[in-house]
């Protein structure tokens, strides 16, 4: 009965973490020399810090019942202006000090917060649908990101940067998870232990009860989104010390990569449902998968997308059947 | 009486453990208007569903035109000439009156293809029955509550209906279509068409119907001749309880006026308001549907702004654009749709407690749970909400107690204003008198109360003083010591 | 006739009707070229696929519920089909490609249909979810890599002109091919289908209010179906009619339309809450951003600088339509409906 309460109070996140302890003892049967080493486990983490962060703030917006569509445009804007400044200030083949560091930084949070801010006003003010106000402005920005490179790879530039963030600390913990995982606790500080997450929630359950409850949705709309808008823009300075270079069109799969994980995570995209333990989990699951197919050599990379594909409606079926009403009741 | 045309007896069901109807009979004669009421849950719509056949039942018996029914399917229903009319409706927003009104017989031609004049044709013939005049090719979204209602009376009629139930159909009306839906009920009875009319509204029983049934937890408590029930009785058999008239006599006043509204007008709603409430005292404000009270409500709170005109706290102006300056103002207001607009219905009984004080339960930056917790145990006790688990969802409970979460909300937020429209729409009487008993408290402390109702014995029983709204304009003032409801119903129309 | 105008005036299509037109004027003012018959036969050539796109995510989309897994489907039902028809070493009509690839494109439709209709889960966890499996399938299973050269008979069908229209100014020769027949002929049918059909009707009275619609006797779970599977067999054709007129099959480089077409379809006054919308306005709207994409030239703006623009038109065209219905009370607040409900009676 208890053990009933714990399962059925985080459900999602406890039957992928099923489906992951499945995954590992298959893992260990058929390829336990190539999957269980350090180096695959380090790899594996350094990796998915770039959309970890743009699930991590996405899953805010989807919270309210919206979505943000420009996460991959924002990051890609950051890394862009991130590159294009410091040849600027240090030359193409130049060398960037401390501060060099702080304004890659600073870049990318000023990049989230006008984004965000359009993204929120468009959303909360001129009330248009988020699907389409975030699409519009990831194309603006994506646009913005060609013009700007000419829709080339920008890779001369100081790296400093992209070395430093490429290490590990200690040789365990590598600084793109370091700094995944602070995004992490802040957010989780935010939904769990201020009155932020119960208001997200509330909002969205009901947009219009919030309003006459006297919650500013205004400002709740567009903490949301500029927080997103941030995360993903750190997202970027991620991408950009793991490719080394900066282009218009990286990532271009991460958007549907991030609602994917959300999904899986137990997050609502009717709003109102989210935890941040469930999408970490998603995101941990889908990486573990992702990285163990590839230790096989006959199977195509591309096997990866069917199986995340699979999982999902595998995840929605499981939801489905075990929330069926059983008889309709008066 | 007659031939009956509907006769249930015994009738029985329950679903689980619960017993959702334990023993319940109805009869209805041909061309008879019969009203069925009782409290929510008591099993009006069950029965509703048993015979339509959305249900079956686990036992009892029905007979229909006099002919034993063993098994009653939804098509069944129809052929014999039942005919629904829900809350909702059921009608297509997006597609036009004539659509609406054809769709189905289109659909149950078996054709493929769809033919515009037949649609029309049908859509025509099913208007003139009610000399309902509309515009046909209207979008059914664009038309009003009383026009979608004759949509789909114009719609139940198609099917040669002997049988009419209508699901409280009066709950969205203004008086006047009230009137007009009366008078196409009496029509349709001397076509010989009975109706079958749910509502607890006492003043609609007494006005509309020949006879009457009431149900309370699943069983049948009365049945018999509307001419021979009267106010006690049928709140008796409703609540089981008895209840003592307490009118409302303010026991402390403050001096100076509380709120003030100076010249408040709302282009489109109302004009040239002025008010003043003391603290210690219930106004009543009460006019019809589309008289602007309900605007004059929401221009308080500042969901909408007045054009012009002033609202004053304490004797000093105050700028109210949204329901934030509301709130710091100590301005609360309890809205009429408790569903769309007041409860987070799916989240816990205790987040909706405490959502508008939330930015004071905080310790730095952090959500003092602690603070939270004891917040919304201070309320459920103090409200008497009925709940063993404020973690529970809102949904879990009653209409009452919903609407008591509602008033926990403000009360937490200290107000020193509470505006309430039409606070026990929907309530079982029961909660509605407890409700009431909670307002007087209330405004025994001190608090200011605004009741926004057009339900006369409430504002008349619990406010100290009464203005009547028409037409967006202030046109009387009464004392209720000395006011009749004709009195009032004269200056509302 | 003043209120059908007025009626008329309230929906979308007649802004973005006149927005077509001022911004072709404005063209035509900058480069003197807009008005040219090989500019228009251009923009038509270019509307071809994702006119038929538009046409899929606007059934889907009136029905209440949305699909992001048309480039998947018709890139991997594309793929498959010349692969096939290479691999046989097939040159014969074109007609052929069509039949396989429409009915590759109903199966991986009827999957859609499934999860959403009989399973009535989530439209769009459903098709992402979807989208991901076909693609896995295409570079996975078929292990996709770009095809130069295709079956003889859709590379002579996609180049075959239908009109073409010479310019004397800049001599330029521009052909639209018969594909775009195809596009008229879907555009018919559907029109016809949603106007003329129960099954049509059904697809909008499931949009307008779905418990009401199975009330009224419609089977709304089959309906979802067979009109998921529609939606499959119209991308698939698109499909078909990209590879033929690009001259070769490129697996990927459909992928990632789908916001553009929602978009379009949106802008032209089509509810994401479903049950509203005509297919004019879905055209309309999906031109309209056709045609900034490509008049990039003509204005003498870098190609670069295209997606900036259709990005601002899309913000601005959901901007204003979304303010224009807050003002007319149109999915607005509840209280601003009651209120204009309570001025009406």
């Amino acid at each position: 009965m208890n053990l009933k309460k714990i399962y059925s109070k985080n459900r999602e996140m406890y039957r992928l973490l099923g489906i992951m302890v499945l995954w590992l003892i298959f893992m260990a049967f058929t390829q336990s020399k190539k999957f269980y080493t350090g180096a695959n486990f380090l790899t594996m983490a350094g990796q998915f810090p770039e959309y970890g962060l743009m699930v991590i703030g996405g899953m805010l917006c989807m919270m309210t019942g919206g979505i943000d569509l420009s996460v991959v445009g924002s990051a890609n804007m950051a890394s862009i202006l991130c590159a294009l400044t410091a040849i600027r200030l240090y030359g193409a083949e130049g060398s960037m000090g401390a501060g060099g560091y702080i304004l890659f930084f600073v870049i990318a949070v000023i990049v989230g917060l006008v984004v965000g801010t359009a993204n929120g006003l468009l959303v909360a003010r001129v009330k248009v649908p988020p699907i389409l106000a975030t699409l519009g402005i990831n194309e603006l920005l994506t646009g913005l990101s060609v013009v700007m490179t000419g829709g080339a790879a920008i890779s001369k530039f100081p790296k400093e940067f992209c070395d430093a963030f490429s290490k590990n600390i200690g040789g365990l913990l590598p600084m793109r998870v370091l700094v995944f995982l602070i995004a992490a606790v802040v957010i989780w500080f935010m939904l769990e232990r201020t009155t932020y997450g119960t208001k997200l929630r509330l909002f969205g359950t009901n947009a219009h009860v919030a309003e006459f409850s006297g919650m500013n949705t205004t400002a709740l709309i567009l903490k949301t989104y500029i927080t997103s808008g941030i995360c993903a823009s750190i997202g970027g300075l991620m991408m950009l010390s793991s490719y080394a270079s900066a282009r218009a069109d990286y990532g271009s799969d991460y958007t549907m990569k991030a609602i994917l994980i959300m999904v899986l995570g137990g997050v609502s995209p009717n709003g109102g449902k989210g935890k941040m333990s469930g999408v970490i989990t998603a995101l941990v699951l889908l990486k573990l998968i992702e990285s163990g197919i590839r230790r096989f050599r006959s199977v195509s990379d591309y096997y990866v997308t069917l199986i995340w594909g699979a999982v999902l409606l595998l995840a929605l079926v499981l939801d489905y059947l075990s929330t069926r009403p059983k008889k309709a009741k008066a | 009486m007659a031939q009956s045309l509907l006769k249930a007896e015994h009738v029985k069901i329950s679903f689980g453990s619960v017993h959702a109807l334990r023993d319940v009979s109805l009869e209805i004669a041909p061309g008879e208007i019969h009203c069925l009421a009782g409290e929510n849950g008591c099993g009006k719509s069950t029965i509703i569903k048993i015979i339509s056949g959305v249900y079956q039942r686990d036992g009892g018996t029905i007979e229909f035109d006099g002919k034993k029914l063993d098994r009653i399917t939804p098509i069944d229903s129809i052929n014999m000439g039942i005919q629904v009319i829900y809350q909702d409706f059921s009608l297509f927003p997006n597609l036009t009156v004539a659509e609406n009104l054809a769709l189905n017989t289109e659909v149950a031609s078996g054709k493929k293809l769809v033919s515009w004049k037949n649609v029309r044709k049908i859509a025509e013939d099913a208007v003139s029955k009610i000399n309902f005049d509309v515009d046909l090719d209207a979008r059914v979204s664009t038309l009003t509550v009383a026009q979608k209602q004759m949509v789909a009376i114009s719609r139940a009629l198609m099917f040669n209906a002997r049988l009419i139930i209508m699901d409280e159909p009066t709950t969205a009306l203004t008086r006047k279509e009230v009137d007009a839906l009366f008078e196409i009920i009496l029509k349709l009875k001397a076509q010989g068409i009975a109706i079958l009319f749910i509502s607890h509204k006492l003043n609609e029983v007494f006005e509309i119907s020949d006879r009457f049934t009431i149900f309370r937890n699943g069983e049948m408590v009365a049945t018999g001749l509307t001419s021979e029930l009267d106010d006690r009785k049928f709140t008796y058999y409703m609540t089981g309880r008895e209840f003592a008239d307490q009118t409302f006599v303010p026991a402390k006043l403050s001096k100076e006026p509380v709120f003030e509204l100076k010249d408040a007008s709302l282009d489109g709603a109302f004009e040239n308001i002025n008010l003043a409430l003391r603290g210690g005292e219930i106004l009543g404000i009460t006019g019809l549907l589309d008289s602007g009270r309900t605007q004059l409500g929401l221009s308080m709170f500042g969901i909408m702004q007045l054009t012009s005109g002033k609202i004053l706290r304490n004797g000093k102006e105050v700028s109210i654009t949204n329901p934030r300056d509301a709130i710091a103002n100590k301005i609360g207001y309890v809205p009429e749709d408790r569903l769309s607009e007041g409860l987070f219905l799916q989240r816990s009984i205790g987040d909706n407690i405490i959502i508008s004080e939330i930015d004071k339960l905080t310790n730095g930056i952090r959500y003092d749970l602690k603070k939270r917790d004891a917040e919304i145990a201070r309320w459920v006790k103090e409200l008497e909400i009925k709940t063993n688990n404020p973690e529970n969802p809102a949904t879990t409970l009653s209409g009452g107690n919903q609407q008591r979460i509602v008033l926990a909300k403000w009360l937490a937020c200290d107000l020193d204003v509470l505006i309430l429209n039409g606070p026990t729409v929907g309530v079982d009487i029961g909660s509605k008198h407890d409700i009431h008993a909670i307002l007087q408290k209330l405004a025994g402390s001190g608090l200011g109360v605004i009741i926004i109702s057009d339900d006369l014995p409430e504002i008349i029983q619990n406010c100290s003083r009464i203005v009547v709204i028409r037409e967006g304009k202030l046109v009387a003032e009464y004392d209720t010591q000395n006011v009749t409801e004709q009195m009032i119903l004269d200056s509302m129309m | 006739m003043r209120g059908r105008i007025k009626k008329l005036f309230r929906s979308n299509e007649p802004y973005i009707f006149l927005i077509i037109i001022v911004l072709g004027i404005v063209i035509q003012i900058r480069s003197g070229q807009f008005f040219t018959g090989n500019n228009i036969v251009d923009l038509l050539s270019a509307l071809i696929v994702p006119g038929l796109f538009a046409i899929g995510e606007f059934l889907a989309l009136i029905a209440g519920g949305i699909d992001v897994s048309f480039p998947a489907l018709a890139s991997l039902s594309a793929y498959a089909t010349t692969k096939f028809l290479l691999d046989r070493e097939y040159g014969g009509n074109v007609l052929l490609a069509f039949v396989i690839a429409i009915a590759i494109g109903a199966v991986l439709g009827a999957v859609n249909g499934l999860f959403i209709g009989y399973l009535n889960l989530n439209a769009m966890i459903v098709t992402l979810g979807t989208s991901s499996i076909f693609k896995g399938i295409m570079q996975g299973t078929l292990r996709a890599n770009q095809l130069a050269v295709i079956p003889a008979g859709m590379k002579s069908f996609g180049i075959t002109p239908f009109i073409s229209a010479y310019n004397a100014k800049n001599g330029l020769t521009s052909v639209l091919p018969f594909t775009f027949l195809i596009l008229v002929a879907v555009c018919a049918l559907m029109f016809f289908i949603l106007r003329y059909t129960i099954f049509g009707r059904g697809i909008y009275a499931i949009g307008g209010n779905p418990i009401s619609a199975h009330a009224a006797g419609f089977h709304v779970k089959r309906t979802k179906f067979i009109m998921y599977i529609m939606i499959g067999m119209i991308a698939s054709a698109s499909g078909i009619c990209r590879v033929c007129m690009m001259q070769q099959c490129h697996p990927t480089n459909m992928l990632g339309m789908e916001m553009n077409i929602i978009a379009g379809v949106v802008l032209g006054g089509v509810a994401l809450t479903g049950g509203a919308g005509t297919l004019t306005g879905c055209m309309l709207g999906t031109f309209l951003i056709i045609m900034v994409q490509n008049s990039m030239i003509l204005l003498g703006i870098p190609t670069t600088w295209s997606s900036v623009f259709v990005g601002a038109v899309i913000v601005i065209g959901v901007a204003i339509s979304a303010y224009q219905a807050n003002h007319q009370g149109v999915g607005s607040h509840q209280h601003k409906s009651n209120a204009k409900k309570e001025a009406v009676s």
